[in-house]
């Protein structure tokens, strides 16, 4: 009995000593991440592209049918930064002039931290005006896409 | 979500963490915000996180903005399920109701004061109007040029019940000096660039509508706590002007001896031309003019659009109609695209600046397509256009006409 309880204290002291072994691991651990912010950053991922790198890292089919975009030229580079703040649904649920697109893209530089788009600006422009350009509606359109319904 | 805080978070996510967690390399992480959640992490099913009906149109998911139709809206009073969201921002988190406070400060206080929730719950007598929201863009989708923003169809309308103090009675407690022209509010909610130091939005009315005894600080919503998306815990209620002016999440409000300079008060921001324009035409700022009161307008929200009915049977169609600070005096629905009109049953507002009710009994004369339009008339006289009334570059204010079809069959 008395000794059982000795194994059971002595084997208590091991669990205690690992453990304390552990916490001062983790907080040498924090303590140098403190230091070296940027200690857990995978370089492979987290590359950052320049601005005015002319080239945009080209997204898969499958990418780019998931973001909600037209599938055009451009579209990667517009994917990569029309999304970072806002969703996609923002974009395409607008329709505007190549000028238009060019004023919203001066407005988010000048008030909404838009970043510098560098070589890409044309190109992104260009897709925008393309495949979101205004469509003529008149004063008024006609009624659509009704699901006819029998109304008892 | 709610419980959910985005800055640990993301502190706990490794960019590797993320880009596992999506399935493909975080291009551009570099760039991406202190504290952003990507959209691939966040909650995909809008409908369950803010309680809303699967029928709900969602316009945008960051920022959310969510709208419903027509037919959605034919409660007396809006539930919450069928209340449109509208956000410029990201919505706070871990809301601390217990600790929130509201500060009153500004160029034309008597002096800077600090209210915990709970004093303004308990100092000030409570009053509960119904108060008619309507986005200052809702219909924004049918300008021509098109108009940028979320694409609001009919459905960026509702009037709650909303309980809480009167504004007024606030600033008669903390004292206003006499130069004192408008009222700014702050609130919670963050930027979407991320960045600390911007507020989504800050608007405001001017103090003659702060004053207004319909003007609240809201702390319910139809009888309950004001859901997350619609300003819990604190919320401006200012009925009948664009929904932006009611801001939410207050947690200060600035008495200004100057129109109120925050976020979306200026540029094209919820104002149009002082003067019409024709479409497309480009404004100055100069010329552009804050919207106040909402124009009259109104919704057939029975049947929903799309019904068959058979020869011979007449139809009893009923909606809302509202008219920013006045009063609606007349409604007539025409079944001949406005060739003629006819009268509709219309109730009085149960109170000053909620939606009224109205029903007509329709019949139609032989088999064919038919569209139902609907037109209010204010207590100025001023009726809704049957097409899209003055462009402005925002696309604000569109008070058509609304119609549904229906076949006689």
């Amino acid at each position: 009995m008395q000794e059982n309880f000795r194994k059971q204290i002595t084997s208590l002291g091991r669990l205690l000593m690992v453990f304390g072994l552990l916490l001062v691991t983790v907080f040498m651990g924090i303590f140098y991440l403190k230091n070296n912010p940027d200690a857990l950053k995978s370089s492979e991922v987290y590359e950052v592209l320049p601005a005015d790198e002319s080239e945009m890292v080209l997204l898969d089919a499958q990418t780019i049918a998931q973001s909600g975009f037209i599938n055009d030229e451009g579209v990667s580079g517009v994917i990569q930064n029309c999304t970072q703040c806002h969703s996609a649904k923002l974009v395409t649920q607008n329709r505007m002039s190549k000028e238009g697109w060019e004023a919203t893209i001066t407005w988010m530089q000048e008030t909404q931290n838009l970043w510098d788009l560098g070589a890409n600006h044309g190109k992104i422009v260009a897709y925008l005006a393309k495949n979101y350009g205004p469509e003529r509606k008149g004063r008024r359109q006609n009624l659509t896409n009704e699901d006819w319904y029998e109304l008892e | 979500m709610q419980g959910m805080d985005r800055r640990d978070f993301s502190k706990s996510l490794t960019m590797a963490g993320i880009a596992s967690a999506i399935g493909a390399p975080v291009v551009f992480a570099g760039t991406i915000p202190k504290n952003y959640v990507p959209l691939a992490l966040q909650d995909p099913d809008p409908f369950s996180l803010f309680a809303k009906d699967r029928e709900m149109t969602v316009l945008n998911d960051r920022p959310w903005n969510i709208e419903a139709k027509a037919h959605l809206l034919n409660d007396a009073v809006t539930p919450n399920r069928y209340m449109f969201i509208r956000n410029n921002g990201i919505l706070p988190k871990q809301i601390d109701a217990d600790n929130w406070t509201l500060t009153i400060d500004g160029e034309a206080v008597e002096r800077k004061k600090v209210y915990s929730l709970a004093e303004l719950k308990t100092k000030f007598p409570q009053h509960t109007y119904q108060l008619t929201l309507e986005c200052g863009g809702n219909g924004r989708s049918e300008f021509d040029p098109p108009a940028k923003g979320n694409q609001w169809t009919v459905g960026a309308v509702s009037c709650a019940n909303w309980t809480g103090i009167r504004l007024r009675d606030l600033l008669q407690d903390v004292g206003i000096k006499p130069e004192a022209v408008y009222i700014g509010y702050h609130a919670a909610d963050t930027h979407l660039s991320g960045d600390p130091k911007k507020e989504p939005i800050s608007r405001g009315v001017p103090i003659s509508k702060a004053m207004q005894e319909e003007t609240l600080l809201a702390f319910q919503m139809n009888g309950k706590d004001i859901p997350l998306a619609h300003g819990y815990p604190l919320r401006l209620v200012c009925g009948g002007w664009p929904a932006s002016a009611s801001g939410k999440w207050i947690q200060r409000i600035s008495i200004r001896n100057q129109v109120h300079d925050g976020a979306k008060m200026g540029g094209a921001s919820y104002r149009v031309p002082c003067e019409s324009v024709a479409p497309g035409s480009e404004v100055t700022d100069q010329n552009m003019c804050i919207i106040e009161s909402m124009p009259v307008k109104s919704l057939i929200t029975f049947p929903k659009s799309g019904a068959l009915l058979k020869k011979g049977k007449s139809l009893v169609i009923n909606g809302h109609a509202w008219a920013g600070e006045l009063e609606v005096s007349q409604v007539h629905y025409s079944i001949d695209f406005g060739s003629t009109w006819h009268g509709c049953t219309l109730e009085k507002p149960v109170n000053r600046l909620a939606w009224q009710h109205f029903r007509a009994q329709v019949s139609f004369p032989k088999k064919g397509y038919y569209e139902i339009w609907a037109k209010a008339t204010d207590s100025a006289g001023k009726s809704q256009p049957m097409v899209l009334p003055g462009w402005n570059p925002k696309g604000y204010l569109n008070n058509a006409c609304h119609r549904i079809a229906l076949k006689v069959v």
